[in-house]
Parts: C-alpha cells; sequence; structure tokens
C-alpha cells in the first residue's frame, strides 16, 4: 500500500487560516517598522539578523503577509551601508519556514493567478541570490518547499543537528512542483540525480545527510538545558554562530564554495555531457511513468522544468517553472492531494475531547502480527506496554517481530541501538494476566472468532481495573457483538489498524452506541500517540473499510473467474490509480481471510455483497492458497521477495468455476469502473447509513487504509470530480447484466440528479 | 566571572592573600571572617565512627606516551603503594583492605588492585579488589574504604586508583574475534582452513576502546563544547580558567605545595619527582589554536581541557581510633558523601551541580562553611558551566527541583594549587588526589571543611565534605 506512504505525515505547506488582525493594522497609524508582525531584524556588529515569526500559527509560511514584510526589511537591510551581511532565521523552535501557504495557492481561480504567484517568489528569491551582501540561512525545524526554495537562494546555509531539522521539496506530494526556483537552483547545487531524487519523491532530508549533499554548509548541534531552556538557547546558539559565520563570510575569512572532492569532480564533468544528460532524462522520466502509470502530472512537469533550465538557459527554465506551477495548481489531481492533505490533518486531531485518564499502561492480547504491531507502534512512543500472547512461542515470535522492527529503524540510523534497548524495555512478554490491574487500556488482537474474543473479553474483565478501555482490533466482527458479552459495554471499542501496524498510517475506530465518548476519546487519544490518522466510524458489519473492500473483492473474483488473469487484473487496478493490484492485495490480505469476510458480510447484506463465487476462494483455501504468508495464492512467491508467477493451481480452481465474459460490460475500462464502482457506491452507502460522519473521513479511511487512488482523492472526491451522473450512467449499464451489486445507492442518486450537491465544497 | 578570574590571578600573588587572611583570622577583628561563622562546629555524629585520612600519595602525573610509556598499569600503582608504605610506615600486614579504581583496564590484570598489591610487597593475606565508575573511579575506592570501615569490617584500608593512557587494550574486531575463537573449537584441518579462508581484509582492522560514551556516542569533548555552549561560557572564559589553573599549578610546584607527589624510579630511566602538563602559555598563544571536537564555531580546544594522562595515586583510610592507636597524626575526616547522576547526553558533566547541593544538604552546612574547594577539571568549559549551573535559581528550579540555587564558589577558595586541567587527569586517580589536596590546602591555610566535587562519564557525579583534623 504504497500510496499511504506516499503522503507522509508533515506539513509541506501549511493551511493555517490567516487569523484576523490586520485588520488593525490598516486602522493603525504608527509606523511601518511598528506594523511588522511577521518578519523583524535588528542590526548586530554590522550583520542585521532577520527573524521571521508568523504570530498566528505554529508554523511560518511564505504567506502575502509574510513576502511583503520579508521584502521591505530586505530592501531596508540592502538599503543600510552599515551592514556588511545578513543572517535568516526563524524565532519558532520547530520550524524554519514549513512552505508556502497552501491557502494563498487554493484561493486562486486560474492559472495565470498560481503563475504570477510563482514569479513573484522567483523575484523575490532572485533578489535573495543577487544580494550585494551574503545572507546565511540558520535553519532549525522544518524547512520545506518554499522554505527551502528560500534558503538555497541564500549564499550560506547552516542547520541544527536535530531530528526535527528536516529539508525537502515535498511539492510533489501536492501534486506541484517547487515554483519559485527551486527546480532551477537545485539541480546545479546538488547535482542533476540528488535534485531529481528529491523533487519527485518529496522526501524530508536530516540535516546531516543535507550536509553530505551538499545543502548545507556547516551543521550546529542542538544544545541541552543550561540558563534557558534547551529549544530557546539553541536558537540563541544558532544565531550566534550565523553571526559569526556572517561575519566571517563578509571578512572573506569563510568562503562559501565546497571544496569538491574527486568523486563530485568526475560527476559534474559526466554530467557536463550532453548526451549523459539526456540519458538522465529519459531514465527518469520512464521511472516515473512506471511507478505513477502517468496518472500524475507533477512529476512529469518537474522534470520538463528541469530539462529546460539546464538545456536553454535561466530565463526559459523559470518561465517553464511558473507556468507549470500554474497548471498544476489547477488539475484534479493536485485538488485531491491537497484535499487528502487537509484531511489527514484533520484525521490528526482528537475530536472528542480529552480523555479523563491518559492511558499509561497498555496491554495488547495476542502477539501475531497486528498484536506485536500494536505493541510496536506504542511502545515506541514511550508507552509501557504488556504483550501477552497463550504461547510461549508465539510470545517469541512477536517479540522478535518488535525488536526487528525496531532494530530495522537503528540501521536507518532514524534510532540508535541505545534508544532500541530503552524503547524495548518497555515492553514485557508474558503469558499470563500478571499486571492487568494497572492497565489503563486493552487491545486484543487474537483470533477472528466472536466465541474466541467473547472468552477473551471475560477473563479480561475479570483482572482490569475498573476504568480499564478494551478496545478489540478486529476488521470485520460487528464490535456490538463482541461487547454483548462485556458487563461494561460502554468501555467496548473497535480499533482496527492496517497490517503491517508500523507502516500502515490510518486507524479505524469503531463505536456502538454504547460506547461512552470518554472511551471514544481514550481510543483516539491512543491512536494519535502511536501516530495514525484516525477515522472514527459507527459499528456495522465490516465497519466502512473493510465493508468498501468486500465488494470490490468479489469483483474482482469475478473477473477472475470471467477469465481476466491475476496479472492482467492486476494491471487493470492498478492502472487505475491503486498502489497494488486486486489479485495481489487478495494475497497480501490473505485469501482464508478474504473468504471469512465475503462470506461474513454476504450474509449480512445479502446478494448486493454477490459477484465473484466465494467457493472460489474457500476451496483455494482448501487447496493452501492462503496468499503470501502460505506461498501460494492467486501468485507463487519465491524466496526473494519480488518474485511471484501465477499459480497455476489457482487457475484451474478458476477454471473450474468459469463464467461467460458478457461483452457488453467488459472491456478493460468497464472491468476498472465495475471494480471502482462497486468501491465507491458502497462507500457513499456508508454515509448515507451514517456508517461514516462525513466524506472526509470516508476519503481518508479508502487512500490511507485500502490504497484507494491517491490522485483520486478518496472515493467521494472522485464522485464530485467524475461526476455523480456519469457514475450512475455506468452503474445502470452494469446493473443491467448483473443486477442489484450495481444499483446505485440514493445518495449517489441524488448527486447524480442534482450536480450542485458535492460531497466536498 | 572572566574579569573576576583574572584578577584573582593578576593582582595579589596568592600567597600574600592567603598570609592577611592568616593574620585576620588568628587576631578574629574582621567583621568579614565573624559572618563566616561556621554551621556546624563539626560533622562528628553521635554513635558513628570517625574515618579519617591518614596520607596520601601520588605518582607525578604525567602526559600519557612520556616517561611512562613502556610501563603497566599495575607498575604505576605499584609505585603509588609503595610510596605510601614510605609516608606512613605503616606495617604491611595492619592493611585489611585494598581497593583501587581504574577505567580503561588492561586485560591482564582487571583486577589490578590486587595484583599491584603483590607486586608492592603487601602481604598476600590482604585481599584487594578494583572497582571503576570512570572519572570518579577512585572517589569510588575511597568510599568502599569508608564503608567498609563504618560497617565494622575493616579499621585500616588502604585505597587509590591508578590510570595508564600510554597503553590501552586495541582489539581485533568482533568478526575476526568469532573467527579467532571458533578456530580453537575447530577439530579438524579441513575446519581450520575454512575459518582461515573466511578472513577478510576488513576483519583484520582494529577495533579502538571507545572515547564516546557509550549510550550516545557522543564523545565527552564533544558533550563539553555543547555544554559550554548551553551555558553561553565563551571562549575566552575557558581559555583564562585554563591558563589559570596552569598558573596556580606551576606556583603550587615552585613552592613546593604538591607534597602528595612521591619520586618515582622508572626503571632504566631517571627518577621521575614532578608533574609534567604544567604548561602555563599566553592567552594569545591558547587563542590561536582551533577548536578540538566542534569544529569550525566550537569553543574547547587542547589548551582548556584536560590531557590524556598517566598516574597513579594511593591512600591510607582508617578509623579515627585505630590510626591513634597506631600513633599516626591524621590529616582530615571524611565525612559525608554523595553519588548523582543525571542524564548523560545534556547533562554529562554537570556532576558537581547536583552533588553539591546534596552533600552540603546532608552535612547541614552551607557553600559559605567551606573554605576549601576542589573540583575535577575535566575542561575549562565543563567548570564555567557547572559554576553558572550552580548559580542559575532557574536551573535549580527547573532541573534539579530545588527551591533556590546553591550558590557559586568563591574563586579563591577554588582549585588554587592547579586542578585536572594543569596537573593532569589520570581518570582513574584523580579522586584520590582531590580528597589529599583538599587535607593538604587544610591544614596550610587552616580553613576547617573542603568540597571535593567531580564529574564522570555515563552523567554520574560526587561530592565529599572533609573536615580538618584539629592540629
Amino acid at each position: 500500500m504504497a500510496s499511504a506512504r506516499l503522503l507522509l505525515s508533515r506539513s509541506c505547506c501549511s493551511a493555517a487560516k490567516t487569523v484576523t488582525g490586520h485588520g488593525q493594522r490598516s486602522l493603525s497609524v504608527s509606523s511601518a517598522v511598528l506594523a511588522r508582525t511577521h518578519v523583524s531584524y535588528e542590526v548586530k556588529d554590522n550583520v542585521a539578523v532577520v527573524r521571521i515569526n508568523d504570530p498566528n500559527s505554529k508554523v511560518n509560511t511564505l504567506s502575502k503577509q509574510m513576502q511583503a514584510e520579508m521584502t521591505e526589511v530586505m530592501n531596508e537591510i540592502w538599503g543600510n551601508s552599515a551592514v556588511k551581511s545578513a543572517v535568516l532565521i526563524s524565532r519558532k523552535p520547530g520550524c524554519f519556514i514549513a512552505g508556502a501557504d497552501i491557502n494563498m495557492i487554493q484561493a486562486c481561480s486560474t492559472a495565470e493567478e498560481v503563475t504570477s504567484l510563482s514569479q513573484e517568489g522567483q523575484k523575490m528569491f532572485d533578489q535573495i541570490e543577487k544580494s550585494p551582501i551574503p545572507i546565511v540561512a540558520a535553519i532549525n525545524g522544518s524547512c520545506l518547499g518554499g522554505g527551502l526554495e528560500f534558503a538555497i537562494a541564500c549564499q550560506y546555509r547552516l542547520a541544527t543537528k536535530s531530528k526535527k531539522t528536516i529539508l525537502g521539496t515535498p511539492e510533489v506530494m501536492l501534486g506541484l512542483l517547487p515554483g519559485a526556483g527551486g527546480t532551477q537552483r537545485l539541480p546545479k547545487m546538488v547535482g542533476l540525480p540528488t535534485a531529481f531524487d528529491m523533487m519527485l519523491t518529496g522526501r524530508n532530508i536530516r540535516a546531516d545527510k543535507a550536509k553530505k549533499m551538499g545543502l548545507v554548509h556547516q551543521l550546529v548541534d542542538p544544545l541541552g538545558p543550561g540558563l534557558k531552556s534547551p529549544e530557546e538557547r539553541t536558537i540563541e546558539y544558532l544565531e550566534e554562530v550565523a553571526v559569526d559565520f556572517a561575519k566571517g563570510l563578509a571578512g572573506k575569512k569563510v568562503t562559501m564554495e565546497k571544496k569538491k572532492g574527486l568523486v563530485q569532480k568526475v560527476q559534474d564533468y559526466i554530467m557536463g555531457l550532453p548526451p549523459v544528460r539526456k540519458q538522465i532524462y529519459k531514465t527518469v522520466h520512464s521511472k516515473v511513468m512506471k511507478q505513477s502509470k502517468g496518472l500524475y502530472p507533477a512529476p512529469l512537469k518537474i522534470i520538463e522544468c528541469v530539462q529546460t533550465g539546464i538545456e536553454k538557459g535561466n530565463a526559459a527554465g523559470y518561465q517553464t517553472e511558473s507556468q507549470n506551477f500554474g497548471k498544476l495548481a489547477m488539475t484534479s489531481e493536485s485538488r485531491a492531494l491537497i484535499g487528502l492533505y487537509h484531511g489527514q490533518v484533520a484525521c490528526k486531531k482528537n475530536h472528542f475531547g480529552h480523555p479523563e485518564r491518559e492511558v499509561k499502561k497498555l496491554a495488547v492480547l495476542g502477539a501475531g502480527l497486528m498484536g506485536a504491531g500494536v505493541a510496536q507502534v506504542t511502545v515506541d512512543k514511550g508507552v509501557s506496554t504488556i504483550l501477552k500472547d497463550t504461547t510461549q512461542e508465539g510470545l517469541g515470535r512477536g517479540q522478535q517481530q518488535v525488536y526487528k522492527g525496531l532494530n530495522d529503524k537503528t540501521k536507518k540510523k532514524s534510532l540508535t541501538t541505545f534508544e532500541r534497548d530503552g524503547i524495548m524495555s518497555l515492553l514485557s512478554g508474558q503469558l499470563d494476566y500478571r499486571g492487568f490491574e494497572n492497565v489503563d487500556m486493552v487491545i486484543e488482537a487474537v483470533f477472528e472468532d466472536l466465541s474466541i474474543k467473547h472468552k477473551v473479553l471475560k477473563e479480561v474483565e475479570a483482572v482490569i481495573p475498573p476504568h480499564c478501555v478494551f478496545a478489540t482490533n478486529t476488521s470485520a466482527l460487528p464490535i456490538k457483538d463482541i461487547a454483548a458479552a462485556s458487563r461494561r459495554p460502554e468501555k467496548v471499542i473497535g480499533m482496527h489498524y492496517f497490517s503491517p501496524v508500523d507502516k500502515m498510517q490510518l486507524l479505524e475506530i469503531i463505536t456502538t452506541d454504547k460506547t461512552s465518548k470518554d472511551t471514544t476519546a481514550s481510543a483516539v487519544a491512543v491512536g494519535l500517540k502511536q501516530g495514525k490518522v484516525i477515522i472514527v466510524v459507527g459499528d456495522g458489519p465490516g465497519f466502512y473499510t473493510t465493508r468498501c473492500l468486500a465488494p470490490m473483492l468479489a469483483e474482482a473474483v469475478r473477473a477472475l473467474q470471467e477469465g481476466v488473469g491475476p496479472k492482467k487484473l492486476d494491471s487493470l487496478t492498478t492502472g487505475f490509480g491503486f498502489p497494488v493490484g486486486a489479485a495481489t492485495l487478495a494475497d497480501e490480505v490473505g485469501i482464508d481471510v478474504a473468504a471469512h469476510v465475503a462470506e461474513d458480510l454476504g450474509k449480512a447484506f445479502g446478494t448486493r455483497f454477490g459477484g465473484g463465487n466465494v467457493e472460489v476462494l474457500k476451496m483455494m483455501v482448501q487447496k493452501g492458497f492462503k496468499g503470501r504468508k502460505s506461498g501460494k495464492g492467486c501468485y507463487v512467491y519465491g524466496a526473494k521477495s519480488k518474485e511471484k508467477t501465477v499459480n497455476s493451481g489457482a487457475e484451474e480452481i478458476l477454471m473450474s468455476f468459469k463464467l461467460t465474459t458478457p461483452p457488453a460490460v467488459s472491456t478493460d475500462e468497464d472491468i476498472q469502473y465495475r471494480l471502482m464502482s462497486r468501491f465507491v457506491n458502497e462507500a457513499v452507502l456508508c454515509l448515507q447509513e451514517g456508517i461514516l460522519p462525513d466524506p472526509v473521513q470516508g476519503d481518508i479511511g479508502a487512500v490511507f487504509g485500502l490504497g484507494f487512488p491517491p490522485c483520486l482523492g478518496g472515493p467521494f472526491r472522485f464522485v464530485d470530480s467524475y461526476g455523480a451522473d456519469k457514475l450512475v450512467q455506468k452503474m445502470k449499464r452494469f446493473e443491467e447484466v448483473y443486477g442489484n451489486q450495481f444499483t446505485p445507492c440514493e445518495l449517489l442518486i441524488d448527486h447524480a440528479k442534482n450536480s450542485s450537491k458535492r460531497f466536498h465544497k | 566571572m572572566a574579569s573576576m578570574l583574572l584578577t584573582s590571578l593578576r593582582s595579589s600573588p596568592l600567597t600574600s592573600v592567603q598570609t592577611a587572611q592568616f593574620a585576620a583570622r588568628s587576631l578574629s577583628t574582621s567583621v568579614h571572617l565573624q559572618a563566616q561563622a561556621k554551621s556546624k562546629k563539626t560533622l562528628a555524629k553521635p554513635g558513628m565512627k570517625n574515618i579519617v585520612l591518614v596520607d596520601g600519595v601520588r605518582t607525578p602525573f604525567l602526559l600519557s606516551g612520556t616517561t611512562y610509556a613502556d610501563l603497566m598499569p599495575h607498575d604505576l600503582a605499584r609505585a603509588a603503594l609503595q610510596g605510601l608504605l614510605n609516608r606512613t610506615g605503616i606495617p604491611k600486614e595492619a592493611v585489611d583492605y585494598i581497593v583501587y579504581g581504574e577505567v580503561i583496564q588492561e586485560v591482564k590484570t582487571s583486577n589490578v588492585a590486587r595484583e599491584a598489591a603483590l607486586g608492592a610487597g603487601f602481604s598476600d593475606k590482604t585481599p584487594a579488589h578494583t572497582v571503576t565508575m570512570a572519572c570518579i573511579s577512585s572517589n569510588q575506592a575511597m568510599t568502599t574504604a569508608v564503608g567498609l570501615i563504618a560497617a565494622g569490617q575493616c579499621d585500616t584500608v588502604v585505597a587509590g586508583g591508578v590510570e595508564f593512557m600510554s597503553d590501552v587494550p586495541i582489539r581485533h574486531s568482533r568478526k575476526m574475534r568469532k573467527t579467532m575463537l571458533s578456530l580453537n573449537k575447530a577439530k579438524t584441518l579441513g575446519a581450520r582452513l575454512s575459518l582461515l579462508g573466511s578472513i577478510r581484509l576488513a576483519h583484520l582492522a582494529p577495533e579502538l576502546p571507545a572515547v564516546a560514551e557509550f549510550s550516545t556516542a557522543e564523545t565527552m569533548g564533544h558533550s563539553a563544547d555543547r555544554l559550554a555552549a548551553a551555558f553561553g561560557v565563551t571562549r575566552l572564559e575557558q581559555d583564562e580558567f585554563a591558563l589559570r589553573s596552569h598558573m596556580l599549578a606551576k606556583k603550587a610546584q615552585d613552592s613546593g605545595l604538591l607534597s602528595d607527589v612521591i619520586n618515582f624510579k622508572v626503571p632504566g630511566k631517571d627518577i621521575v619527582s614532578k608533574d609534567n602538563g604544567i604548561r602555563p602559555s599566553t592567552m594569545e598563544q591558547m587563542a590561536r589554536l582551533k577548536p578540538a571536537f566542534i569544529k569550525p564555531h566550537g569553543t574547547v580546544t587542547a589548551a582548556n581541557s584536560s590531557f590524556l594522562t598517566d598516574g597513579a595515586s594511593a591512600v591510607l583510610i582508617m578509623s579515627e581510633e585505630k590510626a591513634l592507636a597506631m600513633g599516626y597524626k591524621p590529616k582530615a575526616y571524611l565525612r559525608d558523601f554523595v553519588y548523582v547522576s543525571q542524564d548523560p547526553k545534556d547533562q554529562l558533566l554537570l556532576g558537581p551541580t547536583y552533588s553539591t547541593p546534596k552533600v552540603l544538604e546532608r552535612s547541614g552546612l552551607t557553600l559559605n562553611d567551606i573554605d576549601v574547594f576542589e573540583f575535577h577539571e575535566a575542561f575549562a568549559g565543563q567548570i564555567m558551566a557547572n559554576l553558572k549551573a550552580m548559580d542559575s535559581d532557574w536551573f535549580a528550579q527547573t532541573y534539579m527541583g530545588r527551591k533556590s540555587k546553591v550558590g557559586a564558589p568563591p574563586m579563591e577558595k577554588f582549585n588554587t594549587w592547579g586542578g585536572s586541567l594543569s596537573l593532569g587527569h589520570p581518570f582513574g586517580a584523580t579522586g584520590c588526589r582531590l580528597v589529599t589536596t583538599v587535607a593538604h590546602r587544610l591544614q596550610k591555610e587552616g580553613g576547617q571543611y573542603g568540597l571535593v566535587a567531580a564529574c564522570a562519564a555515563g552523567g554520574q557525579g560526587h561530592a565529599m565534605v572533609i573536615e580538618a583534623y584539629p592540629q
């Protein structure tokens, strides 16, 4: 489910609302200097220290206000002959500049408007680059998007060697490109391949890596406590060091140019050869096409900007950059991705208030893949956790999984071995209920069987304190059925994690009508601590996510029965934007799980969940084709994780359940829309039935939990952008052939009838 | 602070200040001195044995790689032990127990206390053990001795410490060690050959003993530089303090105050009788040095850090009763002591800040009661940072959970005979030097209470109150 990883949780551009307050400014008669709220400066020993601080937000963004004040300040500094150099620093401990102001871009209605925003940015940074005095950017905290473009226009860069200091150009994840000179300056600074890597993946770069890449000149160590708090003193220290460097630059004691090593020189020489560059553009282009299936326009535009700048010169490069930036901002893909970004921010908040008691000790029942995963993300955030299993072997495997998960982080250097050991010490593996009397929350991840869940619930309730929340991790069993065995159903809640827990960002929390608000608040608080993006949905068979996925998988099985091979099916689904093909997805989830869910939900929802024959799945399970975990499913998995070939055994089963292919609805596009429309229709139905509280959570759940194409922004945004009427028309055509599986739900029909009705404004 | 340091350096020679003080005290006419009446007349506790420092000695502390270069750690320890025997004349069989501190251990003599004791001619009936607690190892050895005597298990204990940085254990890489160990077990020629064949060039890369904190992988100098920056200690302040240390040490050496140093005849070489790391320089020369750890903008340099040192020390600790019975005139009482520990990353070297108020509280004393301060000088920046931390109410309240600051020691009482920066710092041996120096300074200057404080790797710290033995 790579898609979920595509959108990392961070603010590349902030959506902080500009609070009123500027109004007062225009009324006041005070001097311009006093009126500046975002940028201030003082001159120390001929060094102008420019400090930025957006008073209305946790992060600094390049809003109009910020830009205007910055231009004003810089002009004053340039006009002051006593100033020999300058330092640019943020007063916020965790943020240099987090990027451009998204709202500013979203407020534009035409590509031209956005292009002119880009041009203003380019112009400002051009002046910075050509500054007559050296400017040192002192970076502490996030330096992303426009913030990084600002920094690389400066003559010298210092960065604190802190985990919070990250540099990057995440615009691509919003369907945009670095539109203020980034596509032009980065290749010159870090070289073509690295620049492409940065801009096309949008990944975060830590300060030490940035130093190695040549993105920053010097690192400054973060400080511990002194006579002030560590955060405050670290910024002061950074400023002191930056002022020293600024003086050194002005006095020519510090050189801006880094000495190039032999490797660098050779690389520069090779990159100087036009045929080599051409080959790079070609390779990068084909890689992008392969990974994005051409569904994302931004990466291609980025390549175009870089290529134009290098091959045709600066003027052409900057022009292409601003024009492409404008065009991209108007694409549905960018809107979808920005929508997801906003949704993600919204789903990272606790809308249920502070729980009465913070969860300080947690217990996980069942040390399987899920249980151990939950334990890992919990101890990782400093919460002491009991991992209980019934067998020594199961427990050992689970503890090893947690250890491996953490140890892999040490290999990536995001954790030291010492930190790893400290985190592991929070995990207590055991076979009994010792210590459960002090536990604030229990998350059970035992086998998906109602009677086992009941047994466990009763055992646990006998030992836990009255305030303890009992959360059940199930993908389909209705929570109220599980809660039926509870003496305290108000404390029972569903917490549906996605596998692998440490990688998948989504957590689906399910409340019954008996679940108390405090229990929900507590579950959300724990989920947020675990770093999850959270949707809170109502109870019912399959809740939201499983319920949407089931009809799509049923349709996938039907397609397989109709003779669409697993490979073809995969390419059709990935071609639509799903990160994982439907057949591979079934193998990943587990054919047995899929069979289980299909049968359960089939019983609950009747023929609407029909399509493929459940017997196909059951037969596969019988033959041991349980998917990836058993080595065979739709595919046969080789020893190396990437090898897979179609499982002929599965094909034989499919042959024995062969269905005739109705030609009217079997073009590639039809198959894609058959899969898609059943997913979307079920999602809309969930909203209609009140399982889903709002379309935002529906979109987030589908994209982050199920890999719904991020470029479409989720099922609800898809209906908005594709058009409910068009979708309904398609479904009616399928309905004629297959029946009620394709009957559009009422809400969808409402939207089809009235085109002004939209799920998202 | 800096200016204060300089004036104390430049103005009057130390001895004259002291003379003036003694004179004032004996006349007891000075209002200033009357105001400094001690909170307590003595720290003796009813029902508790008085434990005394009879005497202490040390070998000269030498820069590693100089005259001691060909010795082994136990040789140095042996020299200190023999020196103590000579100095005190204690019959060898009267010693009940020997405890030694050492940090980087020679693998062949991991219990260096026992090897040195045997080599120094102590009775083979006297048990000996070695303790390790980074730079406060010999403090730990001494307090172990205090514990043994207080508990009534022993009456006479020799404690000491040794460090030998001229030679450190450099190991084969883990992979190579594994192969070599397997080679021992391999039975057939074929198995041996295949093991030998598995050796790669990379396996031959040696493994140096870690100079970094294990938990954080940060070297101590780097941490000291960050600590200095956190407390806003400037390069100038550090250089001034380092220069002060060297100048005071030189003065103490020249005027024969370092009487704890014994002569040591190094086999095949001349008799060594002086510390060789004392090098008073000038501020200009010191300013020229480049930072040693955080480059290029750090402030900790080779000149304002303690250097790698070879040396050993030993002290004789007894119950007062026993000492008097044996006809000794003890030098000082060893009173309350504490060990503290804190965050090994950002507060690695703040041990004195944490231990000082704690031990004073335990003794019922205030900072004003202390006449003699001997703090271990790991880095000038570390000392300055500790002084600032001790003088900060905010730090005391925010990080130490105390109501108010303990205050910074007055510089005229602080490390006036030099310190680790100038005399040298053999990790395992410094603690005994500090305690012996306090005893000697109290005797010389006529004060009553002294305070020893030190930081150590691992974010640990120690402090001990020492009371002058009535003269």
